[in-house]
């Protein structure tokens, strides 16, 4: 299963960032391989439409989980209708590390 | 012969008195010549306050989106790669469309490789023409609650509103897209300002504005409270005519706030406003 974190950078080490279309990272995890990729978000700094161009992006990568602290409205229905599930973490100050840890003991609320 | 003028007045500030001058300085011309007002604040229109209430009827200002016929698409993602504003994603069984995002440009439609996409219209604001009277007519656009794309109401507006004589464009406050669609074609822009350290910055933002699209301006200080220094030695240093000074006035104030003008209302007052109509046609080598 492949989850995406919104980060502050590309590392599992940065921060989990508090935004999901604006944020300047997107660090996708392979449960499986337990292999971690970092991708720059190209549409970080768009003028508008980021929700909507962020979940295209996961869609393209096959992503089966967002975790993240917020999501707007025309990214959540975007990623619901592309199968992608998205769970809410909330801890602030969080590395990636910390969010994918989370994610695996199973216990993130659904948005 | 007919003056045939087209002036915008803008200022960068909100709430500088670019409304008020543009109502008097319409009023007062169209006492002698023909005159249209356009009210490009799309998003608060408030011209039409300043004449008789009336229940003019309006158009519509239409814009294209596109339309998916689910047969044809095959999936490819190739619209969605294309929109640069995020109005479309394409989800593993569908395309998900998000039309305040979409501005119109129908790319999405040329870049269809399985002719999926037509495009369709839909309404996002109108156009309104009160004749208030032989010589004054006033065209009001409305953007829709929840739109973006004000630009393609200002288009309309002063598409509508092209008729011989003068033509008077009320801006809104900033130095945006609308700002700059209600410049596009001005012969001249009067910068409204006010004697304050704000008024003055913004001023100096709406003027980068009209320097770059070459319009020539003058300015105008409003709510004046005789301490215009700062605002003058700008406009000396760069060439720019202070073309008149209007007072921080009680009475005038009061004026305003009945809903009236103060051209209408005192003859003097009238005269200003007809020569600041004069000084900017000479201000563009005008007769």
């Amino acid at each position: 299963m492949k989850i995406c974190i919104p980060s502050r950078g590309p590392d599992i080490q940065d921060l989990v960032d508090e935004r999901f279309g604006r944020a300047p990272y997107f660090i996708i995890h392979d449960t499986e391989s337990k292999m971690t990729e970092a991708h720059v978000n190209s549409a970080a700094g768009a003028m508008g439409g980021v929700g909507p161009k962020a979940a295209q992006f996961l869609l393209n990568q096959g992503v089966d989980s967002l975790v993240t602290e917020r999501v707007g409205g025309n990214a959540l229905e975007a990623l619901k209708a592309g199968g992608i599930m998205v769970l809410l973490y909330e801890e602030k100050g969080s590395t990636v590390a910390d969010a994918i840890t989370a994610f695996l003991k199973g216990n993130l609320k659904e948005q | 012969m007919t003056t045939s003028m087209k002036i915008t007045i803008a200022s960068g500030k909100g709430g500088t008195g670019k409304s008020m001058v543009a109502a008097n300085l319409a009023w007062a011309i169209s006492q002698s010549d023909r005159v249209t007002l356009v009210d490009c604040d799309v998003e608060e229109p408030n011209l039409h306050l300043f004449f008789p209430p009336d229940d003019p009827e309006s158009t519509d200002v239409q814009v294209l989106i596109p339309a998916f016929d689910n047969s044809r698409c095959t999936l490819c993602g190739d619209c969605a790669g294309f929109c640069a504003f995020g109005a479309l994603v394409v989800a593993k069984d569908r395309v998900l469309f998000f039309p305040e995002h979409c501005h119109s440009c129908g790319g999405c439609a040329l870049v269809c490789p399985a002719d999926a996409i037509t495009e369709i219209q839909r309404p996002i604001g109108t156009v309104t023409t009160r004749d208030l009277s032989a010589h004054l007519s006033l065209v009001t656009g409305t953007l829709n609650e929840g739109e973006v794309l004000g630009v393609k109401v200002i288009q309309e507006a002063k598409r509508r509103a092209e008729k011989p004589g003068w033509m008077i464009c009320d801006a809104s406050p900033g130095t945006s897209c609308p700002v700059v669609e209600t410049l596009h074609g001005s012969d001249f822009c009067l910068l409204i300002t006010e004697s304050t350290p704000f008024g003055l910055h913004d001023l100096e933002l709406a003027y980068s504005v009209t320097s770059h699209l070459d319009v020539p301006v003058g300015v105008v200080i409003n709510r004046s409270d005789g301490k215009d220094e700062e605002v003058r030695r700008f406009c000396n240093e760069r060439g720019i005519p202070v073309l008149a000074t209007i007072p921080f006035d009680r009475w005038i104030a009061s004026v305003q706030g009945s809903g009236d003008l103060i051209s209408r209302v005192d003859p003097t007052w009238k005269e200003r406003f007809i020569a600041l109509g004069g000084a900017c046609r000479s201000s563009v080598g005008g007769t």
